[in-house]
């Protein structure tokens, strides 16, 4: 819609630019310069400069792979692995002579199995793929000449582009803004994509470019625009612009990026600058940092283990080849004459018998290859997408309200889920909603509203110990609008111009209605008037202000507008406030001021704040309610409320001058310190103010928090939570969420005291600094005297002062020793570097695994410092779900994904590599035992092809089901009995003695299987006809009994039949005999010694079937009988509840 | 899964509109499992009941509102059809020594049933003046026919079946394995594929037919049975594996300079049969398992009596002695199983035996001591507490 309706409003100025257009001068200085060479043609994208610059397409690839890298990378990336990189090398050296079996048996495992993971790489990369088409086919228009837009692809943009982008559009690229529907050309956008916050940003053009608001201005228009080289820096932008001969300077403020969306503007024109994978959002996608699980590491170990194994055979079976080798041929006679030991090759060289060993060493490796499980990698991989398809399926872990399931983003950590020693948690948003409820308020010392918090409720529950909530007063929701839960009598319905200070009344809500920077926006159908705030609180209390009488309805860049109860004539009328200056919040000052002029011409400043600073900005003589307000304002914390004071004072004309001058001049230096310099100046007016009262907002918490902590608490899961708020809110949501119970020992580290006061007020930092970390040294001592002494459990609460010291290098381990004994921890006032910190300390400090959940961008840090990062899709944007491993809608749901999923996926899986090690150590070591009873010559005892299939068909299926399907016990008692999750924690499953043990048996499970054969099938007759058992039959016969047993302990391990285990194992069995019968039937040039080897030999004799019958079963009895004893008398948890 | 999720994705992500989104709800829909649970309900729909613990736990189960039947939990069911652990176990125990003890019977009865006599002579069958140095003995030319008599100490029904039985012979050896070609022992064509053959390929530039080691190692002591100066005969055909004649030895393959080298192993063929008709031969080339075996050198047709006298002339060529082999001439009949080891009859009673001991031990344990389920007081953490 060319040349919409220009709305007279310049909105640019209600936010204060802080990062200003002033103060980049030095920057600038620098463009054309070495990381400054970007030359921009605008509209000239066809011209002979912009050609031969040759930046790049608009074209985004987010795959791994293309068509051509496809094989050698993921290849690459597949050879990466240890095991696999031995299969590559042993495979490639089976076309050597040494090999002890044929080339291709040994290929086709290993093709099968990289064949599989490639697959899954594939299709993985085909889903970006379809993606990436996705986004680069989308359409916008872009200007073609003289003054017409045209649809082009994405993808087809190109550097000097002119774009037109509608609202609601996404940007295509990095856009410099040049003019946008509203006249001084700013436009808004919503960053969700890049930072994660939900508020929306304001951009504004330079001035010049901005009256170019119709398609056809653009027909001649030209430009050059030179600029930095594209980086990942989201927040800087240095370039210049040449238009009309005239340079204009350009800043962040100009630059639209890529990934982020055109919100309440109509549209905007603007000029391509970078495209595709300049673009800051694509600089700055870097992959996560990739986590393994800790099994998964020690998996490695194993591995390792194996290989030693492996090697340390090889080693023996030389020796003895060598010393064997040597004797065939000494002094001209020929011991073993039938080897023709005088005219050997150079493998059996008896004339060469260290070569020989040496050679023989080569071929065994190749030989003990099954020692190590060559499907275990892929195997794992496919179980634990399907797990986490398990995951993400799970309909309790649903949220209807925002559709959102959980989300495993990464299937990496499954199984270390199932191993969570500690939980470190947000608050905000995490344990709570993050939607604010405007509750209560005291004004000029009388306290408002009856609500009763769900806080309040869980305390009195807890206080009075019992289950009896009908005594107790339930939580009313008063009001249908959302951010809005305040019900008094006194105050609705205008009734409070009859209360007793109706005008400190009219004024506390006038500054809830003007100090904000809320954008209003009218929904035209309705009427209704929707707010755009920065955070929930201040969409609650601009909601609260409209509920009450005070409706923002419009704001300009100079002037806000209410509709408001006149106190006088008791009618609603429209009054207009001129804005002079918004003092913005940030986390030091921790509070915001707005100056505004009313009608009557007179100046104001409105302040809101925390407590902690508010009250030391209050005017002495206005104290008249203070200590009313501030009794209210503890109680209101005790509540689990947030609070806010609220004051304000009249300016004299001649002070605000002052102020806005100074101002102005600080806000244009160009020195460093140019923000404390600000805020100085800030400072000094926002004093003496005269206190109003104080807000009281809820942040309500999540459904079923309290249950859940309490479970995970039975489970043996330390929590930890990390949260900005104050050390009272946070001990009481503490309580709410049944954290802390009364039984509980509080230690409480903080630097709160007198002595760190005063010191404080002399401001010495070296003295403070000094007597903090002996006062913390002391608390810290004191509470291991107190836990040393006691038998009951201890809750920690330290705030941010006192961590910043407590996680010093010096003080970190015994803060953390404390901390480790204490059954729960709360930090307050953390910042997010803090936690990120905090994390670190404990995941290294225990050695065990730490999962951090939160919701935000300032838990980012936490959550990729975690073992495990699980991120809340809540309210506060995708930023930490981005970050995080898994995505959950609800704290609640963490419950189950630990003690459900994560108990489960933690069993699985070590069972399972587990059992991969006994099997393939079952395999191997008889080949080792064979080889042993054939001169160590390196001969397998196997057929080829039985050597190579047994991890590929006849053993996988079952272990994959194994890992997808098997659980100890069902949801509902992983739940009932939390203390099943210790088995994780502890490791149980897989501790070495438990890797070992699996291990013994699979050396023992061969050693049954081969002697027992063997001694079963030696010398005698075989059948009825007398026939012997030779080579070609005693490999079948103990192959079918690993076949047998492998399979049938999977069965005793698996607790949990579902028909496809049962399809998996019997079929898996039942395959080897089939397998067995089509590879005899084949013409004997392929199948060599197998041929007819089922028909004719093994079926029709009793022996076979007898000996199979009793190899089986003999050797599975330890294990049972194992089994059965430590069930009677050392069971586990788990067996205990079975 | 796609574990890099680069910020494009969530660009495609966020452009859907909201009342799409609505559209295409994320709701988990059951797929993966409804599979199983599909599989499982296949027996149910014959009728046939599966106890609850097999059933699939469809823990994500499908839209409560939609087809409910396929939610089968089994924690409702939760141990109402399933036995107590300990009787599964001792059941199982006595499963097995019930089954175990008659096959270990019949195994026992069938190898007492087998008559078997065996008789080492490579010793015996040495001149005392040549047994300082066996070897020189053997290698050596001229007549080494040695005569044994044996004496049958049970009845043997025929047919009694005469083995050789050589020790310390790594017939499993690698190279001897891989010494032969099976494409040249099949069919007359591929006479020349004697790769695989070496050191025994070709002699004198001609391919050796069979070649290897195998073939060129044959063993070629040879045996002729009398009772009472009466011959008995020796049925020498069908001694070998049906398949290996028909299929793995050629009719028209004939022996072509064999033995011909400057080296004799061991026996030589007719040049004028097919190979499929030489059956010591193909005996011989199934190579054995373990370095001590036997292999079938033929059937006597005839029952032996007690006490009767069984004269053997045999052919004391076969050189052993270089790698102190034993030979040993072995006359066996056969039972169902086989013949006469009494390893696997002892070994079933004696594990059948011992799992009835265990199922006896469980059960006394379970009637003085039943453990109550879910008593938590046997968890390991408990009796250590500390870990909280």
């Amino acid at each position: 819609m060319p040349g919409g309706r220009r709305r007279k409003l310049q909105l640019s100025k209600i936010y204060s630019f802080r990062c200003g257009r002033s103060s980049f001068q030095e920057d600038h200085s620098q463009i054309g310069g070495p990381g400054f060479s970007r030359v921009v043609y605008c509209n000239e994208a066809d011209s002979f400069e912009s050609i031969i610059r040759n930046y790049m397409d608009n074209y985004v690839r987010t795959t791994k792979y293309t068509l051509i890298t496809f094989f050698p990378k993921s290849l690459f990336e597949q050879f990466r692995r240890v095991a696999n990189f031995y299969f590559l090398v042993s495979g490639s050296l089976t076309f050597t002579p040494l090999a002890p079996y044929s080339s291709v048996s040994a290929i086709i495992p290993l093709i099968i199995v990289i064949g599989a993971t490639m697959v899954k790489e594939g299709i993985e990369d085909w889903q970006r793929k379809e993606q990436d088409v996705e986004v680069n086919y989308r359409k916008v228009r872009v200007h073609r000449n003289g003054g017409i837009f045209n649809y082009k692809e994405w993808k087809n943009l190109r550097v000097g582009d002119i774009v037109k982008v509608g609202k609601d559009e996404f940007f295509p690229a990095d856009l410099l803004l040049l003019s946008s529907s509203y006249e001084d050309g700013v436009c808004y956008v919503e960053t969700m994509n890049l930072d994660g916050e939900t508020n929306l940003k304001l951009k504004q053009a330079v001035e010049i470019t901005s009256s170019l608001y119709r398609d056809w201005m653009f027909g001649d228009f030209k430009a050059v625009v030179k600029c930095e080289d594209p980086n990942a820096n989201l927040y800087s932008f240095v370039g210049s612009m040449e238009f009309e001969e005239n340079q204009y300077p350009l800043s962040p403020q100009q630059l639209l990026l890529r990934g982020s969306k055109l919100r309440n503007t109509d549209y905007i024109y603007g000029a391509v600058i970078f495209t595709g994978h300049d673009t800051k959002v694509m600089q700055n996608s870097t992959d996560p940092p990739s986590k393994r699980s800790r099994i998964e590491k020690k998996m490695d170990h194993i591995i390792y283990l194996l290989f030693l194994i492996l090697l340390s055979l090889s080693f023996i079976g030389s020796i003895f080849f060598g010393i064997w080798t040597n004797e065939d041929h000494q002094n001209g006679e020929m011991k073993r004459w039938y080897l023709r030991p005088d005219n050997s090759t150079f493998l059996f060289d008896p004339r060469r018998p260290v070569m020989a060993a040496v050679y023989h060493f080569l071929a065994s490796l190749m030989l003990y290859g099954y020692f190590i499980p060559i499907s275990l990698y892929v195997s794992i991989e496919v179980v634990k997408v399907l797990q986490s398809i398990f995951i993400n399926q799970d309909i309790h872990m649903y949220y209807e309200e925002t559709d959102r399931p959980a989300y495993a983003r990464t299937s990496n950590l499954n199984e270390e889920l199932g191993m969570v020693n500690t939980i470190l948690s947000d608050k905000t948003g995490t344990l709570t909603c993050n939607s604010m409820e405007f509750v209560k308020c005291s004004i000029a010392g009388t306290a408002y509203g009856h609500a009763f918090t769900e806080i309040e409720g869980a305390l009195a529950r807890t206080k009075s110990n019992g289950y009896n909530d009908n005594e107790l007063p339930k939580v009313v929701r008063s009001s249908s609008v959302k951010g809005y839960n305040f019900s008094d009598k006194r105050i609705e319905n205008s009734s409070w111009v009859m209360e007793k200070h109706a005008d400190m009344i009219q004024k506390f809500f006038r500054l809830l209605a003007l100090c904000h920077t809320a954008i209003p926006e009218v929904d035209e159908a309705t009427g209704k008037v929707l707010y755009e705030a920065e955070s929930p609180d201040e969409a609650a209390f601009v909601n609260a202000a409209r509920e009450l009488g005070f409706e923002l309805h419009k704001r300009t860049q100079t002037s806000i507008s209410l509709h408001e109860l006149d106190l006088v004539s008791c009618e609603k009328v429209e009054r207009v406030y001129q804005l002079l200056n918004v003092l913005e919040f940030n986390s030091t000052r921790k509070r915001m001021s707005v100056i505004i002029k009313d009608e009557e011409g007179k100046l104001l400043i409105l302040c809101k704040g925390a407590d902690s600073v508010m009250f030391e900005r209050l005017a002495k003589s206005s104290g008249k309610f203070e200590e009313d307000t501030r009794e209210h304002v503890n109680m209101y914390a005790d509540a689990g409320l947030r609070t806010l004071i609220l004051g304000y004072r009249e300016l004299e004309d001649e002070e605000y001058r002052n102020f806005s001058k100074k101002l102005n001049e600080v806000k244009n230096s160009i020195s460093a310190d140019r923000d404390s310099l600000v805020d100085g100046v800030i400072e000094e007016i926002e004093k003496d103010l005269i206190l109003l009262g104080a807000t009281a907002v809820e942040d309500k918490l999540q459904n079923g928090v309290p249950d859940c902590i309490n479970k995970l608490a039975q489970a043996g899961i330390k929590i930890w939570v990390l949260t900005g708020d104050k050390m009272e809110t946070a001990i009481n949501i503490g309580f709410a969420c049944s954290l802390l119970r009364q039984g509980m020992k509080q230690i409480i580290i903080t630097l709160d005291t007198p002595e760190i006061q005063v010191l404080e007020r002399a401001g010495e930092r070296p003295a403070i600094i000094k007597a903090s970390k002996e006062s913390i040294h002391h608390l810290i001592t004191r509470g291991k005297l107190q836990i040393d002494r006691s038998l009951e459990a201890f809750a920690l609460i330290i705030d941010g002062k006192s961590l910043t010291y407590a996680l010093d290098d010096d003080m970190k381990d015994e803060f953390l020793l404390l901390a480790i004994r204490c059954s729960s921890v709360i930090c307050c006032r953390s910042s997010p570097k803090q936690k990120a910190l905090v994390t670190r300390l404990v995941k290294a400090g225990t050695r065990k695994t730490t999962l951090a959940i939160g919701d935000g961008a300032n838990d980012v840090g936490m959550l990729q410092e975690a073992d495990i990062g699980v991120g809340i899709s809540g309210v506060e944007g995708m930023q930490a779900v981005m970050s995080s491993d898994i995505a959950i809608a609800q704290f609640q749901y963490l419950e189950r994904l630990l003690l459900v999923h994560g108990h489960w996926c933690y069993r699985r899986i070590s069972t399972m590599i587990c059992y991969f090690f006994y099997k393939n150590i079952t395999f191997g070591f008889t080949l080792f035992l064979y080889e042993a009873h054939s001169l160590f010559s390196a001969l397998p005892a196997y057929d080829d092809w039985f050597l190579s299939l047994y991890n590929v068909f006849f053993t996988s299926l079952p272990v994959v089901a194994l890992g997808v399907f098997d659980q100890d016990v069902s949801s509902r008692f992983c739940l009932q009995f939390p203390r099943l999750y210790q088995e994780g924690v502890q490791n149980i499953l897989f501790s070495w003695t438990r890797i070992l043990s699996r291990m013994f048996n699979g050396f023992f499970s061969a050693v049954s299987v081969f002697f027992l054969c063997t001694t079963a099938l030696e010398l005698q007759a075989f059948n009825q006809d007398g026939q012997i058992a030779d080579r070609s039959i005693l490999g079948p016969i103990m192959y079918t009994c690993i076949v047998w047993i492998v399979n049938l302990q999977i069965a005793l391990s698996i607790s949990y039949f579902t028909m496809i285990q049962h399809l998996f194992i019997w079929g898996s069995i039942a395959f080897w005999y089939l397998f067995l019968l089509a590879y005899g039937a084949i013409s004997p040039g392929l199948s060599t010694n197998a041929y007819e080897v089922f028909a004719e030999a093994l079926d029709p004799s009793p022996t076979f079937w007898v000996t199979t019958l009793f190899v089986v079963v003999t050797t599975l009895i330890p294990y049972f009988a194992c089994s059965a004893i430590q069930l009677r008398f050392f069971p586990t948890y788990h067996e205990t509840i079975q | 899964m796609n574990s890099n999720t680069p910020p494009s994705t969530s660009v495609a992500a966020g452009s859907v509109d909201p009342s799409a989104a609505r559209r295409n709800s994320k709701r988990p829909k059951c797929n993966l499992l409804s599979l199983a649970h599909c599989i499982s309900a296949i027996p149910r729909f014959f009728g046939f009941r599966f106890p609850e613990k097999m059933m699939p736990d469809l823990r994500f189960t499908v839209h409560p509102a939609g087809t409910s039947s396929l939610q089968a939990n089994s924690d409702t069911a939760m141990g109402l059809i399933q036995l107590p652990l300990s009787v599964q176990v001792i059941s199982a125990f006595l499963l097995v020594s019930i089954v175990f003890i008659p096959i270990g019977v019949a195994s026992l009865l069938a190898s007492h049933d087998v008559v078997e006599i065996v008789d080492r002579y490579d010793t015996a069958c040495i001149p005392d003046s040549a047994r300082n140095d066996k070897v020189n003995y053997i290698q050596s030319p001229g007549n080494k026919t040695c005569t044994r008599n044996i004496t049958v100490t049970k009845h043997m029904k025929k047919p009694i079946y005469v083995y050789y039985q050589l020790d310390n012979f790594y017939q499993n050896h690698r190279r001897y394995v891989k010494s032969r070609s099976d494409a040249q022992l099949r069919s007359n064509g591929s006479a020349d594929d004697v790769s695989s053959c070496e050191p025994e390929d070709k002699s004198n530039g001609q391919p050796i037919v069979p070649c290897g080691l195998i073939a060129w190692s044959l063993f070629n002591d040879t045996y002729d049975f009398s009772r009472n100066g009466q011959q008995l005969s020796l049925n020498k055909k069908g001694i070998s594996w049906k398949s290996d004649r028909e299929h793995k030895f050629g009719k028209n393959v004939f022996p072509r300079n064999f033995q011909n080298g400057s080296l004799i192993g061991g026996g030589s063929l007719t040049d004028s049969l097919p190979l499929s008709e030489q059956e010591d031969l193909i005996v011989w080339m199934r190579t054995a398992a373990l370095p001590t075996f036997r292999k079938l050198y033929g059937k006597i047709e005839d029952d032996l009596q007690v006490n009767d006298v069984v004269m053997v002339t045999l052919e004391n060529r076969y050189n052993t002695y270089s790698f102190n082999g034993k030979k040993k001439l072995v006359l066996s009949t056969a039972s169902w199983l086989g013949g006469k080891n009494d390893f696997l009859g002892i070994a079933y009673l004696t594990v059948g035996g011992l799992c009835f001991f265990l199922a006896m031990v469980f059960t006394v344990v379970y009637l003085v001591k039943p453990r109550k389920l879910g008593d938590p007081s046997y968890l390991s953490w408990n009796r250590n507490p500390g870990w909280h």
